[in-house]
């Protein structure tokens, strides 16, 4: 995504996926990642970024930074001169389920070393996704990412309403509908299921109740669903 | 004429809706009493902001879980005699949000519904079309005798359960004096 620049304001952010992370001849005002990033490792000592690709048509890149720092770096990139993203459009999640992955592996002794298939667990987590804008620089948009460690109990995450007020409702939703824990945030309840709901509708292995009974022309999963309670209906009688 | 025919057709004439929407049939609700369609005609133009002054609980739209508590109670609120119209195929069955895990499979699980009337959402002539087949019920009804409406039945029920709102679905999740599961017309096969 080319950001659309603001000659007036000076300074353009250079978000072409072609270009992305090389330094750029065609303006000398376009920043690009190699640029920012030196200056955001001085202001925020150890923080963990890296730019996450795209391989959809799209292209268009995100940025991935550690949890930890994950706020700061949100005050950065509301506050450097440069970027300005004031506006926060949108927030949203990502379920990733623990997945196993085959993984080639030279092994053996020196000189006689073998290609062998290993298989590996990839463990699961949440993932936070925050569309970034700037009303100031008419730049925009950046994609930024945050990853919780896991799925289980260490799902919490710093909220970001203190940055972006625009979060606080859609971290809310976030936090309904994938069970990301925000810390900080200022009201943190569900927004669209009920208090007392046990669940988080949005994640992989969420299973609905199976509260229809009746479908005339059954097919696939619900052939089976319907199958299982003719079944039940029939034992029952 | 009869004091029964009298009564009725005063009955049918001034069905008061409630004023409510859901969803978008509540869209093609509000253009039915607008100049064009002018619900009216048939008595039915005053929506009433309030349960106690309606005659007639318009269900126009998806119902979703989180809704149900509240429809309900309105209905339990309104005054008999009371009818209610399922507008659309999202009041009657969940329609094409029917396997969502928000979305109540028909509101006809927890009110009795007089009117289903079908469509996604149904034109203003087919509103028109089922308010017009409601007051012919109401119309048709005795007032004496095994007939007779709901209301002038002593034992007639005019308040339901509110569904509670569970860790995972409503509970109950319909009310099984009004409604049962209807047969599978034909034996299921793969």
């Amino acid at each position: 995504m080319a950001a659309t620049g603001d000659s007036a304001a000076g300074h353009r952010l250079n978000l072409d996926p072609n270009e992305f992370g090389t330094t750029s001849e065609s303006s000398a005002s376009v920043e690009t990642l190699e640029q920012i990033l030196p200056r955001m490792k001085v202001a925020i000592p150890g923080v963990t970024f890296e730019v996450v690709p795209n391989s959809a048509p799209g292209a268009e890149p995100s940025w991935l930074v550690d949890r930890e720092h994950a706020l700061s770096a949100a005050f950065f990139l509301r506050d450097d001169s440069t970027l300005r993203l004031d506006y926060c459009s949108n927030v949203t999640g990502v379920d990733w389920p623990e997945r196993t992955i085959k993984v080639k592996v030279r092994k053996g002794e020196p000189g006689a070393e073998k290609e062998v298939e290993e298989t590996r667990v990839v463990p699961g987590y949440l993932e936070v996704v925050y569309h970034l804008y700037s009303m100031a620089a008419k730049h925009g948009p950046v994609v930024l990412r945050v990853r919780t460690p896991g799925r289980g109990n260490d799902v919490s995450l710093p909220s970001l309403t203190p940055v972006w007020r625009s979060c606080e409702l859609q971290e809310r939703e976030v936090y309904d509908l994938f069970g990301v824990h925000f810390e900080n945030h200022p009201d943190l309840r569900r927004l669209l299921m009920w208090e007392g709901f046990k669940d988080h509708p949005m994640r992989k292995d969420y299973v609905p109740p199976d509260d229809y009974e009746y479908e005339p022309t059954p097919h696939d999963e619900i052939l089976e669903k319907a199958q299982a309670r003719l079944a039940r209906r029939e034992a029952s009688s | 004429m009869s004091l029964n025919e009298i009564y009725n057709w005063g009955r049918s004439n001034s069905v008061w809706p409630l004023q409510f929407g859901l969803a978008c049939c509540a869209i093609e609700m509000i253009a039915s009493t607008m100049a064009r369609y002018d619900m009216a005609r048939f008595g039915s133009e005053v929506f009433r902001p309030s349960p106690r002054q309606a005659d007639l609980m318009i269900v126009s739209g998806t119902v979703t879980k989180k809704m149900v508590p509240q429809i309900v109670r309105l209905y339990n609120q309104m005054a008999e005699p009371k009818y209610v119209i399922a507008m659309g195929a999202c009041a009657i069955s969940g329609g094409p949000f029917k396997q969502g895990y928000n979305v109540l499979k028909g509101i006809d699980r927890y009110i009795p519904v007089d009117i289903h009337l079908p469509g996604c959402p149904p034109k203003p002539e087919a509103l028109i079309h089922a308010l017009m087949s409601l007051q012919k019920m109401i119309a048709d009804q005795p007032l004496t005798g095994e007939g007779r409406p709901r209301h002038l039945k002593p034992e007639g029920a005019s308040e339901f359960p509110i569904p509670h709102q569970g860790e995972q679905d409503l509970e109950p999740p319909c009310n099984p004096h009004i409604w049962r599961p209807p047969a599978i017309p034909r034996p299921v096969t793969a």
